[in-house]
């Protein structure tokens, strides 16, 4: 096992190595997914090649949920969050703004056009010389070729339409490039992940690495994946977007945190991100 | 062996701690929030206690009153890099927030996690679970 832990006491760490050896891949038990009958969800692949050293296996947070939430997300009737991506198939097909376009005039369909999109993001952009999340570019096809108003970064239009297009690349695998121009943010965003921030000193490592599958008081920790984002969230009956997620994690270190789109969170994305590369994309999905 | 330890011999207080108020302060998730991560079964009333550390139980044979200080105020002295946060320390943290706002703690307002006073009742409950 690779999974490093905190330098428990002895007996714990010796327990936490027999326990190891034992547990290489499949070290978590878990149901298939299989979505509508016929969509296969990986929701448990080998590490990519860069997390290796930390972790043998990656799990989707589906993994740890209750059967009740596990099953919510097996049949797209029941998933609630099916609603909201309905609605944005609307606004995709409605002009918007001073040009009275819509996201259709110019891409048409979108079961062909976001085909395999959300699964390569955030992504490299040429043009803007940087790394751009699928939130950025929604948004700049509003600003710039719509002539209508941005939208909120986490906001619930941006996290439907995201929904949306995340939905055309369920069931392909995550794979966003690390390499190249994008290897600069990324490790930013690597750094992010292993600081430990606020008065409880606590990194996502801290929990989402060194003690996914363990308890704290009533959470089931997962590994923090967003390979499922947007998610619809029974706490809040809406969907989510990782922005806000990882906006909420850091607030609990009792932490000042960094905003949804912020560039910090951008390179947070592109580095998270890469952690699931090789699970299925899995939006919209559905937690507690 | 044990790992090398701080340990703080000396009363954060002059009031010695009650173990009845620690325990509280142990299981209240508005306080200090231990079952978060430490199972108790001197807590039954608790529900939902966390596996991230080891069981509280029987601790009070494995350390004594000075190494349970050391560990309750500054945890990473005696356990480097563990998660457990130091609840009686008020500095060096990077982007302190004011408590689960999000915001930016206020300059020279962060309190630590528990007070003195506190970390003496606690300090009392831990003494007392014994196997
Ligand atoms: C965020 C998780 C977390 C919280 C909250 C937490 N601890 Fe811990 N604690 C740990 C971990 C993990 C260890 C094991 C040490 C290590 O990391 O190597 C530990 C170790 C200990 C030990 C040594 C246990 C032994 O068996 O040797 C004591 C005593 C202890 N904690 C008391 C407390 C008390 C009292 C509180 C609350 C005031 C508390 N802890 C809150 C995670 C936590
Ligand atoms: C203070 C504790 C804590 C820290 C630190 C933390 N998280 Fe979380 N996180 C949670 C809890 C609790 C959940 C809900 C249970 C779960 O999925 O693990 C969660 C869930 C998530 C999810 C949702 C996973 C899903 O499948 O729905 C993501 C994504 C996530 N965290 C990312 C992060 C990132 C990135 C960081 C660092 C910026 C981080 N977390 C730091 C506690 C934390």
């Amino acid at each position: 096992m690779t999974r490093t832990r905190g330098t428990q006491t002895l007996a714990a760490l010796a327990a936490a190595c027999v326990l190891g050896a034992a547990a290489q891949a499949g070290e978590v038990d878990h149901p298939e997914l299989v979505i509508n009958g016929e969509t296969r969800i990986t929701v448990e692949a080998p590490a990519p090649d860069h997390l290796k050293d930390r972790l043998d296996t990656i799990y989707s947070g589906w993994v740890f949920r209750s059967k009740e939430t596990q099953a919510l997300e097996m049949d797209d009737f029941d998933n609630p969050a099916m609603v909201f991506v309905d609605k944005a198939w609307e606004v995709w097909n409605t002009p918007d703004g001073s040009e009275g376009k819509s996201c259709a005039d110019c891409h048409g369909a979108v079961e062909e056009s976001m085909k395999g999109v959300r699964a390569v993001y955030p992504k490299w952009n040429e043009t803007a010389g940087e790394v751009r999340t699928l939130a950025q570019m929604v948004n700049e096809c509003r600003t710039e070729r719509m002539g209508a108003d941005a939208w909120k970064y986490a906001g619930g239009q941006m996290a439907a339409i995201k929904a949306l297009i995340g939905l055309q690349s369920r069931g392909m695998p995550v794979n966003v490039a690390i390499d190249g121009p994008a290897r600069a943010t990324w490790e930013k965003g690597r750094e992010l992940y292993y600081t430990r921030t606020g008065q409880l000193e606590l990194s996502c490592a801290s929990w989402h690495e060194q003690n996914y599958d363990r308890m704290i008081r009533a959470d089931h920790l997962s590994q923090g994946q967003i390979n499922g984002f947007p998610v619809y969230r029974l706490k809040n009956a809406k969907l989510n977007t990782a922005h806000a997620r990882f906006k909420g994690c850091v607030r609990d270190t009792r932490a000042e945190t960094y905003k949804p789109g912020s560039p910090e969170f951008v390179t947070l994305e592109l580095y998270v991100a890469s952690r699931g590369n090789g699970l299925s994309v899995e939006t919209p999905s559905v937690r507690n | 062996m044990k790992p090398t330890t701080l340990t703080l011999a000396v009363s954060l207080t002059d009031t010695p701690g009650d173990p009845v108020e620690g325990a509280s302060i142990a299981g209240s998730k508005k306080k200090g929030n231990c079952v978060a991560c430490h199972q108790v079964s001197a807590l039954p009333d608790v529900p939902f206690q966390g596996d991230v550390g080891p069981s509280l139980d029987g601790v009070g044979n494995r350390w004594d009153a000075a190494q349970l200080r050391g560990i309750l105020v500054d945890a990473k002295k005696t356990f480097p890099d563990t998660v457990m946060p130091s609840f009686h320390k008020i500095g060096g943290f990077i982007r302190p927030g004011n408590g689960f706002t999000g915001k930016a703690a206020k300059e020279g307002e962060l309190k630590p996690l528990l007070g003195a006073q506190q970390i003496e009742d606690v300090i009392a409950f831990l003494a007392t679970l014994k196997e």
